[in-house]
């Protein structure tokens, strides 16, 4: 894979002319991500064209919406990948690609991610946590930690993060990897893999957003994020074989589930290809 | 380009099912008189009208419709998806649409509640989509078996923000059929969501219904552009440019310009963009008015109904007249816009309209809008339907049911 070279912007071909500059806080990871994702296009020689990008509400959900420069659905909030579910139904031919964030998928639209996630239906789906709502100003979301103070949780937070990637991956999904805004190399890696897997691929990305939350842990600009991202993961296959314990704090990166299961939508086809020859026989 | 495996042609524009499957599906039915459920026959009508992607969620009365669409929607190649609920239906509904499906789903009240956002995304949006509304008892959970009719204000008003409402109440069997696919035209004509506004009544009833011929069916399709052309703006109901079509098209619920792009901080925008939304709608208004009318030549009082509700109606207005008395009868089909001319006349008509609905007022209401005469609404609910004797005896002078 080409590493992205700042020298050589071809990558601005995939994003919509007047949009820029981006409306990201300095330091937030969503520019990291969407370069990653442009990038990775680039290297597997897609066009934006190729692809139908469907987005929920919230920052991240900007990174398609306006940014990427082909067929954009900019949904309601929670409910990108039921939206995506019927555009991949009767356009089974394009790459459907969703990419919203934490608030937006694993918490107002779970329902819509775990059910996906069963059906394995052909959705490259990036959820990019920065474990707050970031949007609305800095709100407990499902994924923040505990303990950790937000505008909503003075006291701190009562409840404990949902591990979201390994959800997904219990529901079935063809394929579920975990990485941070700094790995980026085997984000796209990551990126490139969903983007080619038939059936429902998902990529947590664990990103910062200093405005909003690395204020309030100690970590006010990406430096301090990106350290902490570097210096606490650990790879899936070495967290196998650590307690709870000892997990604790930390961020299980790599890949969490690979499966073969046949593609929601050809499945629908299969069926109903045999129905009709039933009928006519 | 036809789907891999003979899916929808996605290329295309405005798509219906392919067309020599549902040719040859609807051969089965075409011409025939049969003895069918209101669920099925709108099932039936969506397919008539060219639906190939349906999504829903199972709810009491409007589950056989999804039953017989699980079975017909495959044999005409189009997408059959059991959701995980009813905002993942109409989600999906609005998503199929833009990848050029004419495309439905259908629920009750409770789930009718749960899509309401989505609805109004699909104005904003001009999504052209039909929903289907069986109406049951409500509030909440209420009588969930037994059919009411006390969704009409919030197939009006449900959704947040200014809109337009298209909806339509069938009373028979038969315009289970022909209304279903009415509202898919009228959803494709103005780009917008069509709602049938059945009732647990309907739904379930079973009587005869001629099934009319593919070829005579009028079928309309979403006014579709080029890449290049506005898509949201520039005329009352703009061309849609779908997905797939090289148009990078950008769709946000958000205020957005004529290109599709997001421009929610500026008033002026938002105040044109909506004011459009309504607009090619309600300028239609006169155009739209669908009402049946009977016996108010002479009419000194008339009973204004419309759906499950009008059948007792029109029984009492029969039942009266052979009784000596001059009662008139006017039957809404078209609930929104709502027919404010030919209610309007009527009032100018008859001293007092009767209006006997299964909610608490919620037409009756609206025809005091619209006449200078007395309203007596006659609403009931708790499930049970209006009988031709309850309304008589109000026409009389007596308590009403």
């Amino acid at each position: 894979m080409t590493p992205p070279n700042r020298r050589t912007p071809s990558h601005l071909r995939y994003l919509r002319e007047g949009t820029l500059p981006t409306t990201f806080c300095p330091g937030c990871g969503c520019g990291t991500v969407l370069n990653c994702f442009v990038h990775t296009l680039d290297s597997m020689g897609i066009d934006a064209g190729e692809l139908v990008s469907v987005t929920g509400i919230g920052c991240s959900s900007w990174l398609l919406s306006p940014y990427l420069k082909g067929d954009t659905l900019h949904t309601m909030h929670g409910r990108a990948i039921a939206f995506a579910t019927g555009v991949k139904a009767v356009m089974p031919g394009k790459r459907v690609v969703v990419i919203a964030g934490d608030g937006d998928l694993a918490g107002i639209g779970g329902n819509h991610l775990v059910h996906a996630a069963r059906r394995n239906v052909g959705l490259s789906v990036f959820l990019v946590n920065n474990q707050i709502y970031g949007m609305t100003g800095g709100q407990v979301s499902p994924t923040t930690p505990s303990g950790v103070r937000t505008t909503t949780t003075p006291y701190g937070n009562a409840e404990y993060p949902l591990a979201i990637a390994e959800v997904v991956a219990a529901a079935g999904a063809n394929y579920v990897a975990r990485w941070t805004t700094y790995h980026v190399r085997p984000l796209m890696r990551a990126m490139e893999e969903a983007l080619t897997t038939e059936g429902f691929a998902f990529v947590e990305v664990l990103s910062q957003c200093p405005t909003n939350y690395g204020r309030n842990v100690g970590m006010p600009t990406a430096v301090e994020a990106l350290t902490a991202f570097k210096e606490r993961s650990v790879p899936a296959e070495k967290a196998c074989g650590m307690q709870a314990e000892e997990l604790e704090g930390k961020y299980v990166v790599g890949t969490l589930a690979r499966r073969a299961r046949k593609e929601y939508t050809r499945v629908l086809r299969e069926a109903s290809e045999a129905a009709r020859r039933g009928e006519a026989g | 380009m036809a789907g891999p495996t003979g899916g929808p042609d996605v290329e295309g524009g405005s798509e219906v099912a392919p067309a020599e499957l549902r040719a040859a599906y609807l051969r089965r039915w075409e011409g025939r008189t049969n003895f069918m459920q209101g669920n099925e026959a709108a099932a039936l009508g969506s397919i008539y009208a060219g639906c190939s992607f349906y999504a829903a969620y199972p709810i009491t009365p409007a589950s056989e419709i999804a039953e017989f669409l699980s079975k017909a929607i495959p044999l005409v190649g189009g997408s059959f998806l059991p959701m995980e609920d009813e905002i993942a239906s109409i989600s999906s509904v609005i998503g199929a649409s833009w990848g050029g499906a004419k495309a439905l789903t259908t629920t009750s009240g409770p789930g009718f509640s749960l899509m309401q956002e989505a609805i109004g995304y699909a104005c904003m949006t001009e999504t052209p989509c039909v929903i289907a509304d069986v109406q049951r008892s409500g509030p909440s959970t209420g009588q969930a078996t037994k059919p009411a009719q006390g969704d009409v204000m919030q197939a009006r008003w449900g959704t947040h923000g200014d809109h337009e409402a298209l909806v339509l109440s069938p009373s028979s069997v038969q315009e289970c059929l022909s209304l279903m696919v009415e509202c898919f035209n009228l959803s494709e004509r103005y780009r917008n969501p069509a709602i049938l506004l059945m009732d647990g009544e309907i739904a379930h009833l079973r009587e005869r219904v001629r099934l009319p011929l593919a070829k005579d069916v009028v079928l309309e399709g979403r006014p579709m552009g080029s890449p290049g052309d506005a898509p949201f703006g520039g005329r009352p109901v703009p061309p849609m440019v779908g997905f797939g079509r090289g148009a990078a098209v950008h769709v946000t619920g958000s205020t957005h310009k004529q290109d599709g792009m997001r421009e929610a901080s500026t008033q002026a925008t938002h105040d044109r963009l909506v004011r459009r939304l309504v607009d090619k709608i309600a300028s239609d208004r006169d155009k739209l008015e669908r009402v049946e009318e009977r016996f108010t030549e002479d009419a000194g009082s008339a009973v204004l109904s419309f759906g499950c509700a009008a059948r007792p109606a029109l029984g009492a207005v029969l039942r009266a007249r052979e009784q000596g008395l001059r009662v008139g009868y006017m039957r809404l089909v078209g609930i929104w816009p709502f027919p404010r001319r030919a209610v309007a006349r009527l009032g100018e008509r008859v001293s007092r309209i009767y209006v006997p609905e299964m909610n608490l007022g919620q037409v009756s209401r609206e025809v005091e809008r619209f006449v200078d005469c007395e309203v007596v609404p006659l609403g009931k609910i708790g499930g049970v339907p209006h009988t031709v004797n309850e309304i008589v005896r109000a026409i009389k002078g007596g308590d009403g049911p």
